[in-house]
């Protein structure tokens, strides 16, 4: 891990923020796995897992279908504890730390009959959980804020059944992001969307990474879209991880030896890596695109 | 069931309508009864249709008429009936959908057998009180001449305990409603909170049953809140819209059942429907402008 | 009790349309076509009072409008974006015209007594001459035939459409075949049980056999046969107590009968489910 921060095709950034900075101005890691074990439904999904996370930091989760990416982040957000091994979120028993995690859950789209507005939907993840009246339409201004970040402006005051997956999305960002969280967690956010939206939604993602120093953690299928942002990596395989930064994680011999089978990464002219050889269904574009046609 | 006041006439003079709409204390109490209904309704129904639960809401309206005749049977108002039986079907339904799995086609036909038999129980419940024949239009289909001081109150009473739920958990719902699973990571009690409205409604249906029938309280649980929720995405103007429209309805189908000799639960699905129907056209005229000008008879025709 | 002439009679039109009702039943059910029965009913009643209140026998009535709406709900199915608001309140409606023309018709020369309301919502199975029974039997004939000869490419595209259709069968149109049957066995019912309670002959026998096996043969069979049970079941009581209607009975027996399907198969069938949702969650959440 090194001072400087580098992506992983090995490009510099010198005006981020270095993860020095970050910790610094944080007060420790975000997220901390320590020989976690994880068991869903009478199977243990993966053991021995190992993790940090610090503040600040954009890192994604990978791994096949099945691997327990899912499980992960059950487990940060107290919904499921662990089999054994220790678990801290913000310093604190997962379930604890429910106030600060903006939390997307996956694939949720809503469809022509929803006619709630974006800008109601985006106050919900403000004070949706209280109990009485609304009386004092506070917050107003944050919620203008949180819209103008993720770029929302234009439709925001539309009923969101109307709005495109993409547009949608950015909503339901602005949402988890209403309340200042400091963790940001992200469920495949990219998964139902095309090919520009999801370069877009992960630049924005960065950004907001960036300026309102949040650590982002999503799961995603396909590593390809986020390389240039990526400050880590955690890739589940055959019940363990591996930890680090991408260019640590994915290539042919760290996914080979979490496999226990030979895997290829293969790198293209244009800087994106492919996987191939996994015991489950490879993760590049295609497959996720037919299996969502 | 029929007006029986042969010589009651509207007239182009609004004020003497009214007069004449409120000269009979029967008439003045099933006006009440009807605007707390149509609150209640407004409320509860406008929930229901954003959870997508109409069905529900007609499950438990046929249930309260098997409550309704039993009440009869055993000597106790039926007002009664309706609420206990409304409420113990909600009961039900909340602790069944929480148990079995979910697959579409059971479910509907679990829905349409338990509504059935919930039907024929009524029906046993009727017959063995006065005959079929006896009185079965207004339970099924509404009546708003027999209307009591004491029913009134029990509406005003159930009303606001219904009112005072909403306004309690009114917001923590529509986010379970609208967005579960990030309601729940937030901390809302989501079984219990669908539970918990659940009951509320099967308090609102059992009230709007004996002013609509049985058979008819979609008139006024789902048509003014599906037309408010076309006519505006805010919550609150929505809300209030739903409740302005449901009284609005209500009284005119009341009028109208005064005047002229039919029965109140026609004027009153007559009524919810027109004004759903003409808001449902106009949204989808503002919705695709194209239809205006491409199609110019055809938008005529239809409106 | 088969002396009696109006016993026979209800037996034989009982016979035909539980039969009738059993066997399309199955077919609504595994399309989930449920709410489309609960539609006709609203129809049927309208239907009926309407022809009486306009002169004209109330079967043809009937028969006409379920048939018809049955077929545009088909026809309007997946074209339209009516949702199930839009569905219920239209419905209402048609019950409450319904409503108004009773009140019509009651008030006319030909129904001083509102026996017809009655009769309609309540079915009047007891009260059918020799002919109407062998008419009601004979057009359950037909309809079963009908049924009959569209059966295994019903089954093949309600379980699996777009296999069906890549396979040439015609799924639309039989679909619509369906929906008139499926009108005219409403129609048929609302003799025997009346309107309101036909959705009961409909659907609980049905949703018995499905609860009980999934082999669709057996189903079929399964659930014609309960629902002449519950038929011949209820008549027997509304012969040997007379205050009770008949088609009340016969819903009663038809829903406790669904009511021990559920029972005996939920104490399997509870963990069933409940693992086959783990199971599911599982694999999403395993993602």
């Amino acid at each position: 891990m090194s001072a400087t921060p580098t992506t992983a095709a090995g490009r510099l950034d010198p005006s981020a923020p270095t993860r020095r900075d970050l910790a610094a101005a944080g007060s420790g890691p975000v997220v901390t796995l320590e020989a976690a074990q994880a068991r869903v439904g009478g199977r243990v999904v993966w053991s021995d897992v190992s993790l940090e996370i610090g503040g600040g930091e954009f890192t994604a989760i990978l791994g096949p279908n099945g691997s327990g990416k899912t499980t992960l982040l059950r487990v940060l957000l107290g919904e499921l504890p662990l089999l054994s091994g220790r678990v801290s979120v913000l310093g604190r028993a997962p379930g604890d730390a429910k106030r600060q995690i903006g939390y997307l859950p996956q694939r949720r789209h809503f469809d022509q009959g929803v006619r709630i507005r974006g800008v109601d939907l985006v106050r919900l993840g403000l004070d949706g959980a209280r109990w009485g009246l609304p009386l004092r339409r506070t917050g107003r201004e944050r919620i203008a804020d949180v819209i103008n970040l993720v770029g929302a402006q234009e439709y925001a005051a539309r009923p969101i059944g109307r709005l495109s997956g993409g547009e949608q999305q950015r909503l339901l960002i602005a949402q988890a992001l209403v309340g200042r969280p400091s963790l940001l967690i992200l469920d495949e956010p990219l998964d139902s969307l095309d090919l520009p939206n999801q370069t877009a939604v992960t630049a924005l993602l960065a950004r907001i990474c960036r300026s309102e120093r949040v650590t982002v953690l999503l799961v995603a299928h396909d590593v390809n879209p986020l390389l240039s942002y990526l400050d880590r990596v955690v890739y589940f395989g055959a019940g363990h991880a591996a930890v680090g930064i991408p260019k640590e994680v994915i290539n042919s011999e760290t996914l080979s030896r979490l496999y226990g089978v030979p895997v290829e990464v293969l790198n293209t002219a244009d800087g994106r890596l492919f996987v191939a050889g996994l015991p489950e269904a490879p993760a590049h574009h295609h497959d996720r695109h037919e299996h969502h046609a | 069931m029929l007006s029986p006041l042969p010589f009651a006439a509207l007239s182009i003079d609004p004020i003497s309508d009214l007069q004449q709409l409120t000269a009979f204390p029967f008439m003045v109490n099933a006006l009440e009864a009807g605007t707390i209904v149509a609150i209640m309704a407004g409320v509860a129904g406008w929930f229901m249709v954003l959870r997508r639960e109409t069905f529900a809401g007609h499950t438990l309206s046929v249930m309260a008429f098997p409550g309704a005749s039993g009440a009869l049977l055993v000597g106790l108002p039926a007002a009664a009936g309706y609420f206990l039986f409304s409420g113990g079907a909600a009961i039900v339904i909340g602790l069944a959908s929480a148990k079995t799995g979910r697959r579409r086609g059971e479910e509907s036909a679990v829905t349409g057998a338990v509504q059935a038999f919930g039907l024929a129980c009524g029906l046993v419940f009727l017959s063995l009180y006065g005959g079929v024949l006896a009185g079965y239009e207004n339970l099924l289909f509404g009546s708003f001449l027999g209307i009591t001081r004491g029913q009134v109150l029990l509406l005003a009473i159930v009303a606001v305990l219904t009112l005072a739920f909403f306004a309690l958990a009114g917001r923590p719902l529509l986010f379970a409603s609208v967005d579960e699973p990030v309601a729940r990571s937030s901390g809302v009690p989501i079984r219990r909170l669908s539970a918990a409205f659940l009951l509320v409604l099967g308090l609102a249906v059992a009230a709007t049953a004996q002013i609509t029938g049985v058979l008819l309280v979609f008139a006024l649980l789902v048509a003014p809140p599906a037309t408010a929720q076309l006519i505006t995405p805010r919550i609150g103007a929505s809300l209030a819209l739903s409740v302005i429209l449901g009284v609005a309805i209500t009284w005119v189908g009341l009028a109208l059942a005064y005047f002229y000799n039919h029965p109140v639960g026609f004027y009153i699905t007559t009524v919810a429907f027109t004004v759903y129907v003409l808001a449902r056209v106009a949204r989808a005229l503002i919705d695709h402008p194209t239809l205006l000008r491409r199609r110019p008879r055809l938008a005529e025709a239809r409106v | 009790m088969f002396a009696q002439e109006f016993m026979r009679n209800a037996l034989l039109a009982g016979t035909g349309v539980a039969l009738a009702c059993g066997l399309i039943g199955y077919f609504v059910v595994l399309r989930a076509q449920v709410f489309a029965g609960d539609a006709l009913t609203h129809v049927a009643f309208t239907g009926a009072i309407a022809a009486a209140a306009a002169g004209v026998d109330p079967r043809i009535g009937l028969f006409a409008a379920t048939i018809a709406v049955a077929l545009a709900i088909g026809a309007l199915g997946n074209r339209s974006n009516a949702d199930d608001v839009t569905i219920g309140i239209t419905f209402a409606w048609i019950l409450g015209l319904g409503v108004y023309f009773l009140a019509v018709f009651s008030s006319g020369a030909g129904g001083g007594n509102g026996l017809l309301g009655a009769r309609t919502l309540f079915g009047s199975i007891f009260g059918l001459g020799a002919a109407d029974a062998r008419l009601a039997a004979v057009i359950a004939a037909a309809i079963i035939l009908l049924l009959a000869a569209i059966a295994r490419p019903l089954l093949f595209a309600s379980v699996d459409a777009a296999t069906a259709a890549a396979r040439g069968v015609p799924v639309r149109a039989v679909g619509l075949i369906f929906l008139a049957l499926l009108g005219a066995t409403a129609a048929e019912a609302t003799q025997a049980v009346g309107a309101l309670l036909l959705l009961g002959l409909l659907a609980a026998p049905a949703g018995a056999a499905h609860r009980l096996t999934p082999n669709p043969y057996l189903g079929l069979a399964l659930a014609a046969g309960l629902a002449v049970l519950a038929t011949w079941a209820g008549l027997t009581i509304g012969y040997l107590v007379p205050k009770l209607p008949p088609s009340s009975a016969i819903i009663a027996v038809a829903s406790a009968i669904y009511l021990v399907a559920f029972i005996s198969t939920t104490n399997l069938r509870e963990l069933r489910p409940r693992l086959q949702l783990a199971h599911h969650r599982q694999d999403r959440e395993l993602d």
